[in-house]
């Protein structure tokens, strides 16, 4: 998400403050709620990042308790169930194009993590 | 045109062969085959590993099915008793009457049992048929002394399963030398030396003359010279082609017996052909596989009238007797004319090397090895090829560096590579050329390698050359970020003190790590240094279920194993497990590793399930790493009326010892009290039998997918002993297998197989072992129970929350009740929960 954008979605005054950084553990992930929505958010060493916690393989909530790293370049986080990795910042399934995560816009602000809807 | 009726007598490994050559071919025979033996073709090359865990399956060469796929009629369990050539018809002993226009003889040969008075006295066996090892296992249960009369290649082997069966053995040789037909008199003597310092007694030059009732065991033994009291004798006084039916019918037989054939392995009777150990060609019968083989080949070829004449083969041979390498090639006794000899024998080093060579030393005619076989390979390849001989001949065997190495390279592409299965170099190659990229591969494609093995180093040479000519490159990189093997990663973690992911990650890989390095490095970390897995620099490394130390299932809750050693428990500690269970309404279900699983945890209640467990004494039972999940036990002589050892005491010192072990997969173990296997320990990575005398040791099996029986390693260990082997065992694997790669595959990759394992773990061949003992140690001496850690560590607490902001668990986790207890509910049972747009 572009500098711009970013502000733009806080104008919009949507963002929900989550909970501490250091509450996730570098290099992991942790579930928190949006609503009646659950978001897996990790805390990589490329930034800040959150998709849907709802695995849509298994359809368990548990993509935050999956292993985060790169393939062929790209940030992913594996499924700790089936293994099927998502690319973190377009939540599309590398295994499979027809399936795509919901991803949300988050931000880090003085050590608080805040979480929006939407692209 | 009528089709053709084709029957087949015998169903060995020569008459198998020809089965699978002819429907190979386009042919449009009838087939019957008389199978005399309780069972299809098997692996009589293999025998003896029967003895050391090989199942019957393993050996089995066939099975129904091929017979069904191919129209083939088999009748097992039926001798053909007679053959009438006027009529064209065989007749078996139950009664079948089967007409043929083509027969063929594989009835292969039986063990001559020289007619002294008492040899037919209770057991006294052959060595032949897997019936025959079934015999000799059952009668070595009441047995102390077995003698083996017949000191040729087959008679060392049945010492070898006799010695294997705990029995004190000896082996009687009326020749004045053993493997006289392979050996010379010096490299003879030297095989008796090793033989001897194995423990197996050796008599040469020894007549029985008579078997009668012994005093101190069943039989006495009768010499001109002295006398022997022995519990068992097995006779391996020879072979004999099983030619009776031919001689019935009238065939031409051999002077010394065998069913005299042609070019074309046909008989005397245009209509019969006979092939394998039954046939004698040129005055010759060939008491090996290979050349049987290649008659099968030749016959189906020629009945499909593509023939090739048979022309004889080589009878070369490498074996490894007793643990005694032995190689003879060619004219070993230096029969051709004028032909001179070199000579090398260190008898420290404890081998002995003779070249036979022709007289203007250009060519190598034959060869005889002792003690040292490494060299067999290379002089065969001079051998059967004619290759000319380097300028000085003997330093083809001089222990040396610089020896002058024949490449593959150097081979002609017909030169044979696997003899058993005449499997050249250029078929090799062409089979790599059409994709076989693997040994496996190049084995299932052109059988080299597939019998004896013995050719097994040469077809991969063949193989890496080929390859590297091509330039593909055989990458064992464990990932994109890593271009190393794990037991390269195993390496640069341990020699660079190498602490965690980051610092590996930045000085030997690229980019961030992936679900596949990251586990891999945390194993490997966990086994060389034993940190605790949830700290934070470790904790995002961990595999599902290691993240949680719970297993994972499939509706996001986890299950709860903890160890129970040996599957030993007191009933306070069972009710504390039925309390627990009850408290946090857990489904409840006894493992198949003699413990108890409690499932339907959610993430936030495990940290609270195990302070209660922990509290009544219970440990992690790691049932989500992998690491040693359970030693499984047998109840043993403390309350077995069988019993020799205590198996549960055992059972659970090893498990205690090597509780929290990290691996490159799951390990598991079993000890069992005695014979009858109750823990069935056969079947796990280490499995521990008792003996009268201590215990035996059994690596590499394992059930699931892909059931491996485990190998005997090691007989009669006292209990430090055995200790050691499998401390050393474990280490060596953890050090040197590949990812996910259990005992048993590990073992199957090898190279040098059971052996090799045996020469490192036992005699130390790697000077390594008493590196593998400390770094054990160091394991042993760090283990604290990770439930305990965590629970009593706030940090690692802090990731058990259900949510970061908010405490009230995942309500898309929903159970019904069967059977008096909770089950995940199924979709449709499920109040359908969408994922809702927020806000
Ligand atoms: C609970 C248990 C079944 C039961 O209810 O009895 C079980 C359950 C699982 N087994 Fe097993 N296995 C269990 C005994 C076995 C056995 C029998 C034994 O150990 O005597 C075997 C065959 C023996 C063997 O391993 O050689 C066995 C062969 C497997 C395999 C196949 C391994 C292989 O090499 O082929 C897997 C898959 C794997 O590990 O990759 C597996 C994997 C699993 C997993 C971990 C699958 C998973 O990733 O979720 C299951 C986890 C269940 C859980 O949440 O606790 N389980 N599994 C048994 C636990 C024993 C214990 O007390 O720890
Ligand atoms: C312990 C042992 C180790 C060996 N090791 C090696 C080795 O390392 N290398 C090597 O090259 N060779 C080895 N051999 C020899 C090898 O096994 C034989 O060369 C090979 O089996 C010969 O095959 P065949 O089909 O001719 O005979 P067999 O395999 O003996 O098959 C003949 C079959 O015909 C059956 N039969 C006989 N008469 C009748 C009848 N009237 N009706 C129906 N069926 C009948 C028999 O029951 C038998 O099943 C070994 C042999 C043994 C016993
Ligand atoms: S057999 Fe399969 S389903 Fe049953 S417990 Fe083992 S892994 Fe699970
Ligand atoms: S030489 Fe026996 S399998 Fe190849």
């Amino acid at each position: 998400m572009s500098q711009q954008m970013e502000a733009a979605a806080v104008q919009r005054s949507d963002w929900f403050d989550i909970a501490d950084i250091d509450q996730i553990v570098p290099g992991t992930g942790a579930a928190a709620r949006l609503g009646k929505a659950q978001v897996a958010i990790f805390n990589t060493r490329d930034g800040i990042f959150a998709v849907q916690n709802h695995d849509p393989f298994s359809g368990a909530n548990v993509l935050s308790r999956g292993i985060v790293g790169d393939i062929g370049g790209r940030l992913v986080v594996a499924s700790p169930v089936y293994k099927q990795h998502f690319c973190l910042r377009s939540g599309e399934c590398l295994e499979d194009g027809s399936v795509r995560l919901q991803t949300f816009a988050v931000t880090v602000r003085d050590s608080r993590v805040w979480i929006a809807a939407g692209e | 045109m009528q089709t053709k009726q084709l029957v087949v007598i015998g169903n060995g490994m020569v008459g198998q062969r020809f089965l699978e050559e002819l429907v190979a071919m386009d042919q449009d025979f009838q087939i019957t085959v008389f199978c005399e033996e309780p069972c299809p073709a098997y692996d009589r090359v293999q025998l003896s590993s029967w003895f050391s865990g090989a199942t019957d399956e393993d050996l089995a060469l066939t099975d129904l099915a091929f017979f069904e796929r191919h129209g083939v009629r088999l009748i097992i369990g039926e001798a053909a008793a007679t053959i009438d050539r006027a009529e064209r018809k065989v007749s078996g002993n139950k009664g079948t009457v089967v007409d043929y226009d083509v027969l063929v003889l594989a009835s292969g040969s039986y063990p001559f049992v020289p007619p002294i008075p008492g040899h037919d006295r209770e057991a006294c066996f052959v060595y032949r048929t897997l019936e025959d090892l079934r015999q000799i296992k059952a009668a070595a249960e009441g047995c102390r002394r077995g003698v083996v009369i017949g000191g040729g290649l087959l008679g060392l082997e049945a010492a070898k399963a006799l010695k294997d069966l705990g029995l004190t053995t000896d082996v009687i040789e009326f020749a004045p030398q053993l493997m006289a037909v392979q050996l010379d008199a010096r490299g003879g003597q030297l095989l008796r030396e090793k033989i001897e310092a194995l423990g197996v007694n050796v008599h040469t030059s020894k007549a029985t003359q008579r078997i009668e009732a012994g005093d101190k065991a069943r039989h006495r033994l009768v010499f001109a010279d002295g006398e022997l009291e022995t519990d068992m004798v097995v006779f391996s006084a020879g072979i004999r082609p099983q030619d009776k039916l031919a001689r019935d019918c009238g065939l031409t037989i051999g002077d010394r017996g065998g069913v005299v054939i042609d070019d074309h392995c046909m008989t005397s009777d245009p209509a019969i052909f006979a092939i394998g150990e039954v046939a004698l060609w040129q005055s010759r019968i060939f008491g090996l596989v290979a050349p049987g083989y290649d008659m099968a080949r030749k016959l189906a070829g020629h009945l499909c009238d593509q023939g090739e004449p048979f022309s004889g083969a080589d009878m070369s041979t490498k074996l490894k007797l007793l643990g005694v390498e032995v190689g003879s090639i060619g004219d070993a006794h230096g029969n051709t004319e004028g032909s001179r000899v070199c000579v090398v024998e260190d008898s420290i080093k404890g081998f002995y090397k003779k070249l036979v060579i022709n007289q203007d030393a250009t060519r190598l005619l034959g060869a005889v090895l002792v003690g040292d076989t490494s060299d067999y390979d290379m002089l065969l390849q001079y051998a059967l090829n004619g290759l000319d001989l380097p300028e000085s001949p003997v330093s083809l065997i001089l222990p040396s560096d610089n020896k002058p190495v024949l490449g593959v390279d150097a081979l002609p592409a017909q030169a044979q590579i696997c003899s058993c299965n005449n499997v050249s170099k250029g078929a090799l190659c062409q089979a790599i050329e059409s994709g076989c990229m693997t040994i496996g591969a190049l084995k299932t494609e052109t059988r080299a390698s597939a019998t004896c093995g013995g050719c097994a180093t040469l077809v991969k040479q063949v193989l890496d050359a080929e390859l590297k000519r091509r330039g593909v490159e055989v990458n064992d990189h464990i990932c994109e970020h890593f271009a190393y093997s794990r037991q390269g990663l195993y390496h640069l973690v341990r020699v660079n003190k190498i602490r965690s992911f980051d610092e590996l990650l930045e000085s030997h890989g690229t980019g961030r790590g992936c679900d596949i390095c990251k586990p891999a490095v945390a194993s490997i970390l966990a086994s060389c240094w034993n940190d605790y897995v949830l700290d934070p620099k470790h904790v995002g490394l961990q595999d599902t279920n290691d993240n949680f130390l719970a297993n994972l299932q499939k509706d996001g809750s986890y299950s709860v194993v903890p160890r129970i050693p040996g599957g030993e428990i007191t009933p306070e500690k069972l009710l504390v497990l039925g309390q627990v269970a009850q408290k946090y309404d857990l489904y409840t279900k006894i493992t198949g590793g003699q413990r108890v699983d409690l499932f339907g945890a959610r993430v936030e209640q495990l940290p609270l399930i195990w302070r209660d467990l922990v509290d009544a004494g219970f440990e992690s039972g790691h049932a989500y790493g992998k690491a040693l999940r359970t030693v499984k036990s047998c109840v043993g002589s403390t309350w077995c009326r069988y019993g020799v050892q205590d198996s549960v005491s055992m059972a659970i010192y090893v498990e205690e010892r090597y509780r929290g072990l990290r691996s490159p997969h799951k390990l598991k173990m079993a000890v069992s009290g005695c014979t009858r296997e109750c823990a069935e320990a056969q079947s796990k990575d280490v499995g521990v039998i008792a003996t009268e005398k201590g215990w035996n040791l059994y690596v590499c099996g394992n059930g699931g997918m892909r059931p491996r029986h485990a190998e005997l390693f090691a007989s009669d260990l006292d209990d430090e002993t055995l200790i050691r082997y499998i401390d050393r065992f474990l280490m060596f694997y953890i050090r040197t297998a590949d990812r996910l790669q259990r005992t048993s595959i590990w073992r199957d990759n090898l190279e040098g197989g059971l052996e090799y394992l045996q020469d490192v773990i036992i005699n130390d061949s790697l000077g390594i072992a008493a590196e593998l003992e400390a770094q054990m140690q160091g394991v042993i001496d760090t283990y604290v129970c990770e439930w305990k850690r965590t629970i009593e560590d706030p940090v690692a607490l802090q990731r058990f929350r259900p949510f970061l902001n908010d405490d009230n668990p995942d309500e898309q986790i929903v159970y019904v009740r069967e059977r008096g207890q909770k089950r995940p509910a199924r979709a449709e049972e499920k109040d359908k929960v969408e994922l809702v747009e927020v806000v």
